[in-house]
């Protein structure tokens, strides 16, 4: 029973995981760069999500939708005034960029919102919480609310992406950007709406984030976006199925390694699997493999 | 061209006559105050800043031989940082500090303040490591290794259940230090402990430790932790229906001050504290009332420290004979002999300083109840 609320707890930090994976993943798959801005504007989006309940007494759901709007225009924002100078660029040029643009963001939120930390309210997902054999295991909202939204994200994002014109182009886009520019797809636009979904995401995982780990400072997204990031490559960067194993996987593993070998080495051997896994399928666990040219 | 020189000899001659006569009046005593004003940490900077600018005020209006002005520099609670803006408070005329707040900046800063001569008195930097080979640094606040040794004294004394967990981060001196001290005392007075689990600066997910905790049958759980930590925890018990007395140490002050905390989570949450904010004495009373006046807000313990140690730096410089404008490193010895001397009523308890730079005082503990501290008697 230890075991099964151990795996509960695993898979709810998991699902947080996911659902950050879910945005890098994207993005990486159709703008071919790493955003790591990514995790910030998860922060970003849970500020506003936090401001529009507590200052501007929205009710839940209109709070995440401000938050997603608002997150929206930031991504195209960012996009348009950071990454899309630099679209000739090499890809060292915009990670860098990438990391500014995170600072940047950091910074804002300390300026805005202050140093303090804020707790975030937990009316957002109003779930009540599971119990599973007369109350020795428990199943919170918070977990089944982040598990279904990214089942639900990755079949809408799916669809999306292989049925709808747009998806089409950002599949052209993804495969040769030359090619598709040539071909008469608009790649800036197609960029941008990638961010601009990207960024929504980033919104609803910001409310899922805090409302499991309800600490909200301009440094929230930072650690979360690495590991997210991490389960991304673990998963195969690119695959939107991928992001969701990787995600799982790595929560997973991250607190039975914590449960049964030690709590402080939680961290190293998440990074350890990472490294083994990567070994012997580089392109991670569901990555397309790249076939060399000889 | 000599006429000039004697001229311009006569004037400064004059001039610092003049200046000379001003100080026999009444001595401007410049403290700097370095903590983290911003950051992570900031409710720990604002308070010893509010409460240090507090007694500053009363002293200068008191009228007697010392007005004090405070220079206020924030750290950031980086170490790197309090070493920049020490320097810039020694720029800017600094003669003593009260300071820093945060145990790493006031290691960095204390190794400096050493070799340059200049006197530090730390509100709240708890840690041995502080003053540990440095005579020129004080605290006011309780070591870690007294606090984390006190707590378990408490515990086994007031009857509190003896079934213990810790959870701590070992990535933070002040944390580790209260650990350890805290183990080697309850062996000594019979608590068991059942659970120790660890984290570190970047853990968001506390529900390995807290189930540990549980699992383990622990009736009391020990978090010789920060506040912003201490929150997750829990929530994350109140989560798995876990309800243990949660016993924390000074860093635990400032829960209550956290933005949409939800403060029914932390009811019955009790902290070491020599500081009670209803305690009933005069000192206590006009204190938090003049706190509350002007920032609208119940003063916690770091901001009671940094009152004390104001009080405790004036009535050292009282006895070293600190004159206007002295440099810190002329008077810094005088300093070190006149704290061993003192002894300092203040709304911490009334305290004496060892040539080690430890207080004593005496520690108590308060409860949270209804979202704020109530003493504890049991």
């Amino acid at each position: 029973m230890i075991f099964l609320s151990n795996l509960v707890n695993g898979l709810s930090l998991g699902s947080i995981y996911a659902i950050i994976a879910l945005g890098y993943t994207m993005v990486y798959g159709i703008a071919k760069m790493l955003n790591f801005a990514h995790g910030d504007v998860i922060m970003v989006g849970a500020y506003i999500a936090f401001c529009a309940l507590q200052y501007w007494g929205l009710p839940p759901v209109a709070a995440l939708l401000a938050a997603m709007l608002l997150c929206t225009v930031l991504g195209i924002t960012i996009e348009g005034l950071a990454y899309r100078p630099l679209r000739q660029a090499t890809s060292l040029a915009v990670l860098i960029t990438a990391i500014g643009m995170s600072y940047l963001l950091q910074n804002l939120a300390l300026l805005i919102w202050g140093a303090n930390p804020k707790s975030f309210p937990s009316v957002m997902i109003q779930l009540p919480t599971l119990s599973l054999f007369g109350d020795q295991l428990k199943i919170s909202g918070v977990t089944m609310m982040t598990i279904l939204a990214n089942i639900a994200i990755m079949i809408v994002l799916t669809t999306f992406i292989s049925r709808t014109k747009m998806g089409k182009a950002m599949r052209c886009v993804s495969e040769d950007r030359g090619a598709a520019e040539l071909m008469g797809i608009n790649v800036n636009r197609t960029i941008s709406t990638t961010f601009a979904i990207g960024s929504a995401l980033a919104a609803v995982a910001g409310i899922l984030l805090c409302s499991a780990y309800p600490t909200l400072m301009p440094t929230t997204g930072s650690m979360p976006g690495i590991k997210a990031f991490t389960a991304a490559v673990f998963g195969g960067i690119g695959s939107i199925p991928g992001a969701m194993i990787g995600g799982i996987l790595l929560g997973v593993i991250e607190i039975l390694g914590k449960a049964y070998i030690s709590t402080e080495l939680g961290d190293a051997i998440v990074f350890a699997v990472l490294i083994i896994v990567l070994l012997f399928r580089p392109t991670g666990l569901l990555g397309k493999p790249i076939r060399e040219k000889v | 061209m000599k006429k000039l020189v004697a001229l311009m000899l006569a004037l400064t001659l004059g001039l610092s006559v003049f200046a000379f006569a001003g100080a026999e009046e009444t001595i401007t005593l410049k403290i700097a105050h370095i903590g983290p004003l911003t950051g992570a940490a900031a409710v720990y900077g604002v308070a010893t800043s509010r409460g240090a600018k507090i007694a500053a005020e009363e002293i200068s209006a008191a009228g007697g031989k010392y007005k004090v002005e405070i220079i206020d520099e924030d750290d950031t609670h980086d170490a790197e940082k309090a070493v920049y803006a020490y320097g810039d408070a020694l720029d800017k005329g600094a003669q003593m500090i009260i300071g820093t707040t945060t145990t790493t900046p006031c290691i960095a800063v204390g190794a400096e303040a050493y070799n340059d001569r200049v006197f530090m008195l730390t509100p709240s930097a708890s840690s041995t490591a502080v003053t540990a080979d440095k005579d020129n640094v004080y605290q006011v606040c309780f070591t870690d290794p007294a606090q984390g040794a006190a707590s378990a004294a408490y515990i086994a004394e007031k009857n509190l259940p003896t079934k213990v967990a810790v959870i701590y981060n070992n990535a933070d001196a002040y944390s580790t230090g209260i650990y350890q001290t805290f183990v080697d005392k309850a062996q000594e007075v019979g608590l068991e402990i059942v659970s120790t689990t660890t984290f570190t600066d970047d853990t968001t997910d506390f529900s390995v430790q807290v189930a540990d905790a549980k699992n383990n049958g622990a009736e009391l759980v020990f978090l010789p932790i920060y506040y912003t930590p201490a929150s997750q925890i829990l929530l994350n018990a109140s989560s798995i229906d876990y309800k243990p007395v949660f016993f924390g140490v000074d860093g635990m002050d400032g829960i209550l001050s956290i933005e949409g905390f939800d403060t029914s989570l932390a009811e019955g949450v009790m902290l070491l504290t020599p500081f009670s904010a209803d305690a009933q004495d005069e000192l206590t009373k006009n204190f938090v009332a003049k706190y509350q006046e002007l920032y609208n807000e119940i003063p916690n313990q770091f901001a009671a420290d940094a009152y004390d140690g104001v009080y405790a730096l004036v009535a050292a410089a009282e006895k070293a004979g600190v004159q206007e404008g002295d440099a810190p490193e002329a008077i810094c010895d005088a300093m070190i002999a006149a704290m061993q001397e003192i002894e300092v009523t203040g709304v911490t308890g009334t305290m004496t300083w060892a040539a080690n730079g430890e207080v004593s005082k005496t520690p108590t503990a308060v409860i949270i109840e209804n979202g704020a501290y109530v003493g504890f008697n049991n």
